[in-house]
């Protein structure tokens, strides 16, 4: 499927090439099941959306990915190679290649945004500091945000912060972006520059990205391939087009956010009108 | 974590100090790579010990005061005030200085090194620096680590100077004390032997309360009281621990 993992694949012959693959992957917290079964397909080069209600396990997912956790059974491949396998530098020699924005951004709040940015590449390269200086200003300028350079993560608005870790998760050229949520709290304008730059990043830069979120109509807009997940697997799949058309009940209920439907809106409880007038008695 | 209640106290103790000690063993692993980074360290020694340094300057200086009030007071009954000097050097090298210092810097520095770790961790920053490749294991706990373990015997040394200098004022220029015998009798009384006991003491306490502050703040649960428990068991285990670790270490020294 992919090449040895100390190549850089060459992307012309790798059209249908798999980046990330899950296959049965089965995960549990405390004895709850997270994932039962769950397979997943990330092509090179395409806007891979992961959609699903609350509480599904998106982000649980991403760390899955990113060897931060480890699937209980089933295998989960990056650049073809299973992660559980890889020794702790072999994974972050994965992550290198991979970039990742947190849904809070996650700037290290002690240092300026011209640092943020350079940070991976301080931590991880010998280039002079001149070298850095370029590539952190060219990422800054691409997300529009050069002049905000000297600023401290707490003088940033939500949305410019997201816009900061997004440029630190591409200074380093990876070859796979992950988004944890991009568009959680954003006002318009910032949610229309983040779709924009995920688009942007991916048709540029030819960055393979995988989105995480609920957004439903917004993933639309950009994605080539979505899948949804519910009680731990891939309920559906295909383009959003094809979602949107989709005949399944669980399907329907997520896409027009109906409160009825096989995702129940309200936590299990006990009889509503018993518990009500037994409430005296305790 | 949530299971361990129904395992009982003692159970759970148990677990706590395995996990610390598995923490402490994968911090001193990384402090080998950390030290390749001085300029890190070298933050973390303003952190913890230049921005402590007023607060363990006036504790110094009125330790000293009340050592040389207190200590004239017991000498001038036998007569022997002029032991002012030798009195007020041994109790500050020895005893009061690195544990004063001790207790001073679980609360100024450990607390803000709990509620820093754990707020990072908090704030996914933690996380951030592993998808970036970066081990905070090497870059945010054993800077912290050495950088407290560096400072604590630094301010101990300043405490006593100015705790020394307090006990002066009040025997040499308030009670009249010769300043030559105040000087020279400490001088004739006081071994290199009892300097290095303060050390020895000092760099204990600041391995042991720089652990502690950084454990808790990165076993911290993620959320706002997780945070604030964390910082105060940092301090009540801080403050409790020095007192004990110097209670054995002064037996160990007799």
């Amino acid at each position: 499927m992919s090449g040895p993992d100390s190549l850089r694949p060459a992307p012309p012959a790798s059209a249908d090439e798999a980046v990330v693959e899950v296959r049965d992957a089965h995960y549990a917290i405390d004895g709850r099941a997270i994932f039962a079964g769950l397979n997943v397909r990330v092509r090179r080069g395409l806007i891979t959306a992961v959609m699903g209600p609350s509480g599904t396990g998106k982000t649980t997912l991403l760390r899955l990915i990113t060897g931060q956790l480890f699937a209980d059974r089933g295998e989960v491949s990056v650049f073809g190679r299973d992660i559980a396998t890889l020794s702790r530098k072999e994974i972050y020699a994965a992550r290198r290649r991979m970039g990742m924005l947190f849904q809070n951004g996650a700037l290290l709040t002690d240092i300026s945004v011209f640092d943020n940015v350079a940070f991976p590449v301080r931590e991880n390269t010998d280039l002079p500091e001149s070298v850095i200086r370029k590539l952190v200003l060219t990422k800054l300028e691409a997300v529009g945000l050069r002049g905000a350079a000297e600023l401290m993560p707490a003088e940033l608005s939500g949305g410019m912060a997201r816009r900061v870790a997004l440029a630190r998760a591409i200074v380093m050229d990876p070859e796979v972006l992950l988004y944890d949520e991009p568009f959680v709290g954003l006002d318009p304008i910032s949610l229309g520059v983040i779709l924009r730059l995920i688009k942007q990043m991916n048709q540029a830069l030819g960055i393979t990205s995988i989105v995480v979120s609920h957004d439903v109509q917004e993933l639309a807009t950009i994605a080539d391939q979505s899948y949804l997940l519910s009680a731990g697997r891939v309920v559906a799949s295909g383009t959003p087009q094809e979602l949107a058309r989709s005949d399944s009940e669980t399907v329907r209920q997520f896409m027009t956010g109906s409160e009825e439907g096989p995702v129940r809106f309200h936590y299990p409880a006990p009889d509503y009108a018993s518990q009500l007038l037994g409430a005296d008695e305790g | 974590m949530s299971n361990g209640t129904q395992h009982g106290p003692l159970l759970e103790g148990l677990r706590k100090t395995g996990a610390t000690g598995i923490f402490f063993f994968r911090l001193l692993r990384a402090c080998v790579p950390a030290l390749a980074r001085p300029r890190l360290i070298i933050a973390q020694v303003y952190n913890a010990g230049a921005r402590s340094l007023i607060i363990i300057m006036l504790s110094g200086l009125f330790t000293g005061m009340v050592l040389g009030l207190q200590g004239y007071s017991l000498l001038e009954r036998f007569g022997s005030e002029e032991a002012l000097g030798t009195a007020a050097a041994l109790s500050l090298l020895k005893e009061l200085g690195p544990v004063l210092t001790a207790l001073l810097f679980a609360g100024r520095a450990g607390t803000a090194l709990t509620s820093e770790i754990g707020l990072m961790k908090a704030t996914d920053q933690l996380t951030a620096m592993e998808m970036m490749a970066v081990d905070p294991m090497r870059h945010v706990a054993a800077p912290r680590f050495l950088g407290g373990l560096i400072a604590m015997p630094l301010l101990a040394a300043i405490f006593n100077i100015i705790g020394l200098y307090g006990a002066q004022l009040i025997g040499v220029q308030l009670m009249g004390i010769d300043r030559g015998t105040f000087w020279s009798q400490m001088q004739g009384a006081v071994g290199l032997r009892d300097v290095v006991q303060g050390i020895v003491k000092s760099l204990v306490f600041g391995a042991v309360l720089s652990l502690i502050a950084v454990n808790e703040g990165y076993q911290a649960p993620p959320t706002a009281e997780g945070v604030g428990l964390a910082t105060t068991r940092t301090v009540v285990a801080s403050s409790v621990l020095t007192l004990l670790l110097d209670y054995v270490l002064t037996a160990a020294f007799l």
